[in-house]
């Protein structure tokens, strides 16, 4: 990579960085950020195949809460450079992806110590507070963020200062037993992210829905989009009729995990 | 305080506090999360509500307590603060507690039902859509999903938040009261509907080992020694193919093809299963992601997968 590249990815992994903490924008989910880091490299097909890939593992990742789920955006970010550098093309997207998860597990890491780092910040903005000093607050807010950017800006940047001879060594020097192993475990993990969000959404009454999507999902024909269509309308059916007909005792069952029989089973196991 | 004049929020006060809004999460800490971020987000209406230093420092004490939400969520809370804020400049017969209890009253019941709404129905099918045009190098894939979801996005946040400037205080009978609830539950069958076909679609675990080889019948399968030379041979054969042979003489039947008979992505459904087995019993989802990689890795080696 050029010095150019090295510094626009560098930015790049800056912004992924400071939307992945404010989680609105979306700029940090694989598909934008390994996308991003293609374009600056001048391998842009290569970088989107990759987001798409890594975004079917990391799909069902979101944070809840205080809950953290493990870090996509160090692992786009990290992910893409070793792709880009490895030099195997699309071959070298399924030991991209694995060597994606630990990345991953290092980024909650860092986003965990930058989270507790801005405790700090909260502090010193009670203190500018006092003071009605609005400026020093909006400061100390960017500063946070500016942590957060850093938390994967830093480690892009050092990835980068292995010299490539080194990345690509190490990736050839992969047997085929691993790598095979490690796109299909690729596919598999994509079930650890459902879970998580099944786990978060589950009731008795949403069961049916979820096996009525996993039984039509097998109808290859039905693209996501018509399966999106029915399953709103579904929904929209479901809470149209309930208060209807012979029970009409009205909206009673509440949401959340509290009555779910098959949690309560595998609960139990 | 100033009792002669009304001072209120314009439109562009209220356009720039949701354009800040979306920095929300910039500062988030483990003692207080999105602190910081309510207070950067209000500071138009702080310093145009008050003048005066010590009613500044107040409010700005006091959007700097506790408060977590989902991210569009915190607009709505927004507008009704910036509600609850002027009428509280411009009478102050509203307490820095009647506006602590909206906050905190209404960041719960929002957060569960953005949630599911947001992560886990509309983020996950805009993101498999966006993934499946772009594992295969399409550059719509990632444009697709950053531009629906920023176009969502901007007019959730701005539609919820000028709503509830404009409910003021009364939003939360609204919240109490079936609709939000009724979304919620809307928004998790939905949500649950498209997991299941998530599941089906992407979950992939294929099993090699064959079960069976049978020698086919004359005439069902592509006999390729027969065939004319050149490009007539490989038409003949592809039209042979189209219409229904095989092109081997035996057929070869794997555990998948058995399996798929069965229930296709059976497999994929248990170990699904399996996973939310294990999260329950708070086994990590690290361990079980590397977990899977290991068996992955030496089911390929002896054969299985």
């Amino acid at each position: 990579m050029s010095t150019l590249q090295i510094i626009l990815v560098v930015i790049v992994a800056f912004i992924v960085g400071c939307s992945s903490v404010n989680d609105q924008i979306e700029t940090y989910q694989p598909i934008v950020a390994c996308s991003l880091i293609g374009l600056v490299t001048g391998h842009l097909e290569l970088g989107v195949m990759l987001g798409g890939s890594l975004q079917l593992i990391t799909m069902g990742w979101a944070n809840v809460g205080a809950a953290m789920a493990p870090d996509a955006a160090l692992a786009g970010v990290a992910s893409a450079i070793i792709l880009i550098e490895g030099n195997q093309g699309s071959q070298g997207i399924g030991p991209a992806i694995a060597l994606a998860v630990p990345l991953a597990v290092a980024g909650l890491g860092l986003t965990m110590l930058v989270r507790t780092a801005t405790v700090f910040i909260a502090h010193i903005m009670d203190s500018r507070a006092e003071e009605a000093d609005m400026n020093g607050i909006q400061i100390w807010h960017f500063i946070g963020m500016a942590l957060q950017g850093l938390r994967v800006a830093i480690p892009a940047l050092l990835l980068m200062l292995i010299p490539v001879n080194v990345v690509r060594q190490g990736l050839e020097a992969m047997p085929e037993w691993l790598t095979a192993g490690m796109t299909i475990g690729g596919g598999m993990v994509v079930a650890v992210g459902y879970a998580m969000v099944i786990n978060m959404m589950s009731s008795r009454e949403v069961w049916p829905f979820f096996f009525l999507g996993f039984a039509l999902a097998a109808i290859e024909q039905l693209t996501l989009i018509s399966l999106g269509i029915i399953g709103v309308c579904l929904a929209v059916l479901f809470l149209a009729l309930e208060g209807k007909g012979g029970n009409s005792n009205g909206s009673s069952t509440g949401g959340g995990g509290s009555d779910d029989p098959l949690g309560e089973i595998l609960e139990e196991l | 305080m100033n009792n002669d004049k009304k001072i209120s929020l314009s439109k562009a006060d209220r356009f720039k506090m949701f354009m800040r809004s979306y920095f929300l999460l910039s500062s988030f800490n483990y003692e207080r999360m999105q602190n910081g971020g309510v207070a950067y987000t209000l500071i138009p209406a702080i310093k145009k509500l008050y003048s005066k230093k010590e009613d500044r420092a107040a409010a700005l004490k006091r959007h700097l307590e506790f408060f977590n939400t989902h991210p569009f969520m915190a607009n709505p809370i927004f507008g009704v603060t910036m509600a609850l804020e002027e009428e509280r400049a411009n009478s102050a017969d509203v307490d820095d507690a009647a506006i602590s209890g909206v906050k905190i009253g209404m960041m719960g019941p929002l957060a569960g039902a953005g949630d599911p709404l947001f992560w886990f129905t509309l983020r996950p099918i805009l993101l498999s859509l966006g993934a499946s045009l772009a594992v295969s190098g399409n550059i719509l894939g990632p444009l697709l999903f950053f531009i629906l979801w920023n176009i969502m996005a901007a007019a959730v946040k701005w539609y919820t938040q000028e709503f509830g400037y404009r409910a003021g205080v009364s939003i939360t009978d609204d919240l109490s009261g079936g609709l939000l609830q009724k979304v919620t539950r809307g928004a998790s069958m939905m949500g649950m509907f498209v997991i299941g076909a998530l599941i089906q679609r992407w979950v992939s675990i294929t099993f090699t080992p064959v079960v069976s080889q049978v020698k086919q019948q004359k005439g069902t399968y592509i006999e390729w020694d027969k065939l004319p030379e050149g490009a007539k041979g490989l038409k003949e054969a592809f039209s042979q193919y189209a219409a229904g042979r095989s092109i081997d003489a035996t057929k070869v039947t794997t555990l998948q093809d058995n399996l798929n008979q069965l229930v296709p992505g059976l497999a994929a459904l248990g170990l699904t299963f399996l996973c939310m087995y294990l999260l329950k019993k708070k086994v990590s989802p690290i361990i079980i992601i590397l977990g899977i990689f290991v068996l992955a890795i030496l089911f390929h080696v002896i054969g299985l997968l």
